[in-house]
């Protein structure tokens, strides 16, 4: 008979060969070799603690309580691995490039890296998970109990299970799980010392089971023909499960397969290459075949050979004991044992990750101070104590449920329970890597939702009597019928599970849908949003996670082109020289790659040195935040730069309208000098032939009168001209700076034209010009400053008297009626005037014949300003006989022209 | 002897009263008003002293003086240059075209004698 202390002395060699795998596994690792840790077979054999000892013994239980159920519990995950083998190897894609350390640290990236959620999200976890672990320590004390109940040396009080036991597997399993989980505080979150003793505990179990199933098939039923007959002969061969509790066990158990903590670590933390998945998703449902292969044989025939009442849940160590199969039957406690200690210790780790990455680091990090950039060792050793505690509190929070419950509740139930906790994080996970318009609102709304609900209708019903009192089952609280916890809204008869699944998971997913769209994510979500849904798109390539030895010599590389040769040599020198490192390149340690970090931040901004030195130290792709710190500065360096061109533009432009000033400037000059010269010459010429003829008068005794008189006239008409000329001049000064007055009024045009000719006969002696006028044409009314028209007549007319060589000079004024405009016509019967000076006519001192004095060539140019002035123009009228010009005018001057 | 003078202005009022000063000073006064064919008239009546304005009709007087200068005949012909611009400019072009005097309008009388005789050594 194999006694009590003999199967303690077993687990305990067992345990200590699990310490010497996980301890062999973590040296190999740590020399570099963990090609042969990290194969798909090892992958797939740590996805087995899905298999804990509730499918380890429940599943026989189950079988010979329900029948077929217990398969489902299989085909959820199968299902997953196989239909639906896109979607894992996308979570896992994204919990890779994310460098996701839980499920709650994927749920809180996803949705903007709201702490808030993952504080839930973990909350949820502990809650779900903790029966799951008391429930594993249940079953080893169960099975203590069996061997006890059979060692007739035993204590007495030892045969039924009591809570000493379960106390101290519980503290063998922390202390397990806090030597290997928090060996190193690994950047990614992985345990290759962990995860290899899960895989030889995966091996340990299926061998287990399946010896016990062939010596059952083989051994008591007599083959496999043999033992299907007697399965016909049970009620259990026949399918008598309910659709619904089929269907939604089938999706609980596919949902937990996706988020329960341990299952992500195993499944996404910890997997080492996206090619293993492939060879995952079928050589782990053939693992759970292999599972489910021998359960209903067992279950049959231990119905048959065991006295009635006996614990079906048991049967995978009762049948051996029965028979006198010790050895198989110890074999099968193994599997059992390792199915439990595997799941306490993934689940373990998974937890007090992130309770201590979201809640202790957090509270510790407010509570020192400490600001959450600057990351030392000294954070790494609160880090790994926080992770140590964690541990302990989570497994002891294990057994305090254990010992509360008092281990009465059958282990399947207790396992669905904690699913359906677990599940209810299934919307916001799927909805945030497949649905960009998830929000943070939106998963917050589903997860409290759905939490609520499942500790309502599910979590506290499971508890017992003791939590809700059996008045507020079958009343609903303060007699409030429709809130009964078991039959919400009214809706009855359905199975328990069942209801509390379907309100938990439809309410969540309708509170996370109407969340989301009704609020506005922000940025970074929006931004860790497209990651998530486009991460095929976003990541390159799977990267290998074991790349994480940083390249100096590419750190060097990227150094010298950002900082210069010469300058990036001195600094690796200067740092190998200070580590004690032989050559010139010094080793990645944390403190060099932030030095590097802040000497190319001083080139290339924070931002983009982050990214650059994490794209080469790990495979660790460039997170959201540094993208869109790097488009900041980039966005930030295009505005300076716009800036720059912009005030680049406005100086050349500046430097343009100086340059045009400029040559205006000098153009101004250049005709100032003319005029200037212009000026002195009229002035002068008629002031020379006074000076000389006053002279003349004074100092010749012996002229004649007649001499004397014509000096004199030619004194007095050189002085009139003089007057004539510094007349015009200011009148054209006036007129060109524009503060002429008009004085407007109400006139005919015939006798504007009347008074010119007048003025201009006047001013020629003899009158030889005849002028040709068409006085019916000229009664025009008009309205504009008659005294400044007439004097634009006046110098054409007289203009025309002075310059026409025709022997009978004539003068024909032509007036026309063009609308709201006047035309007047002044067209002589000379030569006219040629054709390359009827542009210069009208500037001014120009003269159309030289040789004739009088004007002083600024006539023209001042009927031009004039009629400016008026709002008409003056100009050559080329294609006449003769010399022509033609004014034309409005007929009422508008009074802004002026 | 013959004192011949060619005056080379436009002004009919100024020509006058130079002529009326120098034959009164017994100079025989040519006149000639444009500038256009002022050289051709210096060829075929060849004056002692070319009095020659700057601002002419046709031609600049200027023009006339490096053409004048340029033939070998009137390389020594005193020639007085008078301008009614007041700028410093036409001096210097005039001195550097090879003036032999130069006057800006208006002048006395006396300048004016003083001048024209002071081309021509007395003889």
């Amino acid at each position: 008979m194999t006694t009590l202390n003999s199967l303690a002395a077993v687990c305990l060699a067992y345990v200590f060969f699990l310490f010497v795998v996980a301890f062999v596994a973590e040296r190999r690792a740590a020399a570099g070799q963990v090609r042969w840790l990290r194969s798909a077979l090892v992958y797939t054999l740590s996805l087995s603690i899905y298999c804990t000892a509730w499918t380890f013994y429940g599943a026989v239980g189950s079988a010979a309580r329900s029948g077929l159920e217990y398969l489902s519990i299989y085909l959820g995950p199968s299902l997953v691995m196989i239909g639906w083998y896109w979607l894992v190897r996308k979570l896992v894609r994204i919990g890779r490039s994310q460098r996701a350390t839980s499920i709650a640290d994927l749920v809180s990236a996803r949705y903007g890296k709201s702490n808030t959620l993952a504080v839930l999200v973990t909350l949820l976890a502990v809650a779900g998970t903790t029966p799951y672990i008391a429930l594993q320590l249940q079953s080893v004390t169960l099975s203590f109990a069996v061997f006890a109940a059979a060692d007739p040396g035993a204590a007495p009080d030892s045969v039924r299970p009591d809570t000493a036991t379960a106390f101290w597997v519980a503290v063998g399993l922390g202390l397990f799980t806090v030597i290997f989980g928090t060996r190193n505080l690994d950047a990614n979150e992985r345990h290759h010392g962990v995860v290899m003793a899960i895989a030889v505990e995966a091996v340990v179990k299926l061998v287990a089971l399946l010896s016990v199933g062939i010596f059952v098939v083989w051994g008591l039923s007599g083959g496999v023909a043999d033992t299907l007959a007697r399965i016909d002969a049970s009620e259990l061969g026949q399918w008598n499960v309910a659709g619904g509790r089929w269907a939604g066990i089938t999706f609980l158990s596919a949902a937990a397969f996706l988020c329960l903590p341990r299952m992500f670590q195993v499944l996404v933390v910890e997997a080492g290459d996206e090619a293993h998945l492939r060879v995952a998703s079928w050589a782990f449902p053939l693992y759970l075949l292999l599972m489910s292969l021998f359960v209903v044989p067992i279950a049959v025939v231990g119905l048959d050979l065991l006295p009635a009442g006996s614990n079906p849940d048991l049967f995978v160590l009762t049948v051996p004991l029965s028979q006198g199969q010790e050895g198989l039957a110890v074999l099968s406690f193994l599997g059992g044992f390792s199915s439990a200690t595997s799941m306490v210790i993934v689940a373990a780790i998974a937890l007090s990750t992130m309770a201590s990455n979201h809640i202790v680091m957090p509270i510790w990090l407010r509570l020192t101070g400490a600001g959450g950039a600057s990351v030392s060792g000294d954070v790494r050793h609160v880090v790994l104590t926080a992770r140590r505690v964690s541990i302990a509190a989570v497994v002891m929070l294990g057994y305090a449920y254990y010992s509360l419950s008092g281990g009465g509740a059958a282990l399947a139930a207790i396992g669905l329970v904690s699913f359906a906790g677990m599940a209810q994080v299934l919307p916001a996970l799927l909805g945030g890597i497949f649905w960009r318009g998830a929000t943070r609102t939106g998963a917050l709304a589903g997860l409290v939702t759905g939490f609520a609900l499942w500790v309502y209708t599910l979590f506290l019903p499971s508890l017992g009597s003791g939590v809700l009192s059996p008045e507020l089952l079958a009343e609903g609280p303060l007699g409030i019928e429709w809130l009964r916890p078991q039959a919400l809204f009214g809706i009855t008869g359905l199975d328990p599970l069942l209801h509390a699944i379907l309100w938990s998971m439809s309410l969540n997913a309708i509170a996370f849908f109407i969340g989301s769209v009704l609020s506005f994510p922000t940025p970074l979500e929006r931004l860790q949003g497209a990651q998530f849904v486009n991460v095929f798109q976003h990541s390159p390539g799977p990267r290998s996670w074991s790349a994480g030895v940083a390249q100096t010599e590419d750190l060097m590389i990227m150094a010298q082109r950002i900082l210069g040769a010469s300058e990036a040599m001195a600094l690796f020198a200067r740092e190998a020289r200070a580590q004690g490192a032989r050559g010139d390149l010094p080793e990645p340690t944390p403190e060099f790659l932030e030095l590097l970090e802040r000497e190319l931040a001083g080139s290339v901004g924070a931002a983009t040195a982050h990214a650059m030195v994490g794209q080469i130290v790990g495979g660790m792709s460039v997170s959201v935040e540094d993208l869109m710190a790097v488009a900041d500065e980039s966005a930030q360096l295009m505005e300076y730069s716009a800036r720059l061109e912009a005030q680049s533009e406005e100086l050349s432009r500046t430097a343009r309208q100086l340059r045009d000033a400029n040559q205006k400037l000098t153009r101004l000059s250049v005709q100032k000098d003319a005029f200037l010269s212009q000026i002195s010459h009229e002035l002068r010429t008629p002031m020379t032939s006074i000076r000389a003829f006053s002279e003349i008068l004074r100092d010749s005794d012996a002229l004649d009168a007649a001499a004397r008189i014509r000096f004199a006239a030619i004194i007095h008409d050189e002085a009139v001209r003089l007057t004539r000329l510094l007349d015009d001049l200011l009148d054209l000064s006036v007129l060109e700076n524009g503060r002429v007055s008009l004085n407007v009024r109400e006139g005919r045009l015939v006798e504007v034209i009347d008074r010119a000719v007048a003025a201009a006969s006047a001013g020629t002696e003899g009158a030889t010009l005849s002028i040709r006028r068409d006085r019916a044409a000229e009664d025009v009314a008009l309205e504009t400053d008659l005294d400044r028209l007439a004097q634009v007549f006046i110098n054409l007319v007289s203009n025309a008297g002075k310059y026409c060589e025709a022997e009978r000079p004539e003068l024909t004024i032509r007036v026309r009626d063009a609308g709201d405009r006047i035309l007047v016509d002044f067209i002589d019967n000379g030569t006219g005037i040629a054709a390359e000076a009827r542009d210069t006519i009208f500037e001014k001192f120009s003269r159309i014949a030289e040789q004739k004095a009088g004007g002083a060539g600024l006539g023209l140019a001042i009927c031009r300003q004039i009629m400016t002035r008026l709002g008409g123009t003056v100009g050559y009228l080329p294609g006449q006989s003769g010399a022509a010009f033609r004014v034309e005018l409005p007929r009422r001057v508008a009074m802004a022209a002026q | 002897m013959r004192r011949d003078i060619l005056l080379i202005e436009d002004e009919p009022n100024i020509i006058e009263a130079i002529r009326f000063i120098l034959s009164r000073d017994g100079w025989t006064v040519n006149t000639h008003a444009n500038g256009v064919d002022a050289v051709e008239r210096v060829r075929t009546l060849r004056p002692d002293v070319v009095i020659l304005d700057v601002m002419l009709p046709g031609r600049s007087g200027h023009d006339i003086l490096r053409e004048l200068r340029s033939e070998p005949d009137f390389a020594d012909l005193p020639i007085l240059m008078l301008t009614a611009r007041g700028q410093t400019r036409d001096r210097e072009l005039a001195e550097q075209a090879g003036v032999t005097a130069f006057m800006t309008k208006p002048f006395s009388n006396a300048e004016m004698l003083e001048a024209v005789r002071s081309l021509v050594p007395v003889s």
